[in-house]
């Protein structure tokens, strides 16, 4: 058998969550993991730790202790300022062999994908990759987590009951972040850190990161697939009148239509929105993974046949050409009556 | 510098959507349903085919599983991939993540003078797209993952990826030999070249290398090597819809609708 660099016996009760960041501000999923990391730690009075790497990111500290963490580990180094592999993967070693937490989740993002599959070898563990949920036994302190493949049409539950840490990505807008609580009590701990230029291969020759468009917590998600021909104008129109934003299934993006970041379903986002209408989409399983946390689905096809009305509560077969603008006419002039 | 070799590893998954669960063994049913190059590793087969278009050298082909799934990776020998590695044993059998990319190391170790490891965003199948960065953990060397692009200046011995994030993008230069994953979809990946198709599906033109032609470590391959263990697999269960139907006019349907929003929207 393969071994862990330490073992059930050594570890100590807690859950490590890496703590992404961008412009000063903490990742939504690292948020939602301290959220989901609290709840489980409360359940079996476990700690709660975040990862926090960087350069002059001590302020991000205490919001994740705000946020629910009891220990902000800290790796503050000017060659932490980007992300590259060889200084996170370098650090987050380093703080996990001293820590020796039980439980290390990271969120499935380019990032958090590349640092765990580093370091799940570097450790000799396993990794449960892009879970969408979690749960520790509280008997036996082993993490289950779920996972879906094929498109998400099979779920697995995986553990790992003789290796640690117990490693998890876990797929952004799964969980919900803590009510931030800014008189929270929590310490920062610094890592030693010894980082030489020479130790990274990787040069960041450009970066350009900007808003980010994030439609996991968007209250309505207004989506198009083939069916609409690319106008993609017209669901805009309709989603700010609704207060949400627009997504896409995968040709429009592949097409050039519109931002891959909008992609919903497995190999993008998935959404939990209060309602998600469905312009012109035939429901491929992949995409349906992405709407299925909404509350209430909503469907335009011109094919009664589509597989997407099994997935809706409200279906409509008829051209998505004239009922979108009917329903954009409606709220406006409902719009105009509430205001008179 | 001499040639480059490019190595993509590919998986053959059965095709997502006639995949289903046996409830009773909880085992993926595998009888019948069709095979296929994982799609996303087509992104990656491409990315490296056009690499040896601008540059020459040579592209070869890894991948692990049972002798039957030579068929489905002799298409890329017809799409000009030059040689065809299958890893085979039954030691390497119900690998994750550390064992499969420690075997798929080892077969690049024996392949010896790799620049460049190929591989797709994450499996149909599994969807773990952890596998390219375990990969040059076992191996030492440098990664781009999720380029939709990518430069090499050999003069200096570096690749140059544009890598996609989210709301934005990096480039990125990593020293070879590097790991490179590749976006999916971010390319179309060649047909077959039906004049060296006759010659791609030849009888014994992949080689099969076993766990003692690797050098294997059998406390790091198959169940041995794999720290995670499935405890349970079922069919997904879909959430339950009112699948009601709408009927009328566009603008009576668009007064149902606001009805719904009504409801379900908090003002």
């Amino acid at each position: 058998m393969t071994v862990s660099l330490y073992n059930p016996g050594e570890e100590q009760k807690s859950i490590l969550v890496f703590l992404e960041h961008e412009g000063g501000v903490l990742a939504n999923v690292s948020l939602e993991l301290l959220g989901k990391g609290r709840e489980m730690a409360d359940g079996l009075h476990w700690s709660l730790a975040g990862l926090l790497m960087g350069h002059q990111v001590a302020d991000l500290a205490h919001e994740a202790i705000a946020y629910g963490a009891d220990e902000v580990w800290l790796g503050e180094h000017p060659l932490l300022q980007f992300f590259t592999i060889e200084a996170y993967a370098h650090t987050a070693f380093q703080a996990v062999s001293d820590g020796k937490p039980s439980v290390f989740l990271l969120g499935a993002t380019p990032n958090g994908r590349d640092l765990a599959g580093r370091l799940a070898v570097r450790l000799r563990t396993g990794l449960n990759a892009d879970c969408s949920g979690l749960r520790i036994d509280p008997d036996s302190g082993v993490l289950v987590s779920e996972v879906s493949g094929f498109g998400g049409g099979v779920l697995a539950l995986i553990e790992m009951r003789t290796h640690r840490p117990q490693m998890a990505t876990v797929r952004p807008g799964v969980f919900t972040p803590s009510e931030m609580d800014r008189n929270k009590n929590g310490k920062v701990i610094e890592i030693p850190l010894v980082l030489e230029e020479d130790m990274i291969q990787t040069q960041v020759v450009e970066r350009e990161v900007g808003s980010g468009i994030d439609l996991t917590r968007t209250p309505v998600l207004v989506a198009g697939g083939r069916g609409i021909e690319g106008d993609f104008l017209m669901l805009q129109k309709l989603a700010d009148l609704l207060g949400g934003d627009v997504g896409a299934t995968r040709p429009p993006v592949d097409e050039g239509h519109i931002e891959r970041q909008r992609q919903i379903g497995q190999t993008g986002v998935v959404c939990s929105p209060e309602v998600a209408i469905c312009c012109g989409i035939s429901g491929a399983f992949h995409f349906v993974v992405g709407i299925e946390k909404a509350n209430t689905v909503i469907a335009i096809n011109s094919d009664p046949e589509a597989p997407i009305f099994d997935y809706a509560d409200y279906c409509i077969v008829g051209d998505v050409h004239q009922i979108i603008p009917e329903i954009i006419t409606a709220l406006r002039s409902e719009g105009e009556i509430a205001h008179a | 510098m001499p040639d480059l070799h490019m190595v993509v590893c590919v998986k053959v998954v059965p095709k997502s959507e006639e995949i289903r669960v046996d409830p009773e063994t909880m085992h993926l049913i595998r009888e019948g349903v069709r095979s296929e190059i994982n799609p996303p590793d087509m992104n990656a087969l491409e990315m490296a085919l056009d690499l040896k278009d601008r540059h020459g050298g040579r592209v070869s082909l890894l991948s692990m599983g049972p002798p039957p799934f030579e068929t489905y990776l002799q298409a890329a020998l017809a799409m000009g991939a030059d040689h065809v590695y299958l890893l085979s044993d039954r030691a390497f059998a119900g690998a994750d993540t550390l064992a499969t990319t420690y075997t798929l190391a080892q077969g690049i170790r024996k392949l010896g003078d790799v620049d460049i490891v190929f591989c797709g965003e994450e499996s149909a199948d599994g969807a773990t797209g952890q596998v390219p960065s375990g990969l040059a953990e076992w191996l030492n060397v440098g990664q781009l993952t999720l380029l939709t692009n990518i430069e090499m200046d050999l003069k200096r011995g570096v690749a140059r990826g544009h890598r996609e994030l989210k709301g934005g993008y990096e480039i990125l230069e990593v020293p070879l030999p590097v790991v490179v994953s590749v976006t999916t979809a971010c390319n179309e990946p060649r047909f077959m070249d039906y004049r060296i198709k006759p010659w791609a599906f030849e009888a014994g033109r992949v080689t099969v290398w076993t766990a003692g032609d690797l050098d294997a470590d059998e406390n790091h391959i198959g169940f041995n090597g794999s720290p995670t263990v499935v405890s349970s697999l079922a069919e997904a269960p879909s959430r339950e819809r009112k699948k009601q139907f709408l009927e009328g006019s566009p603008a009576e349907i668009a007064q149902l609708l606001l009805n719904v929003f009504r409801e379900d929207l908090p003002q």
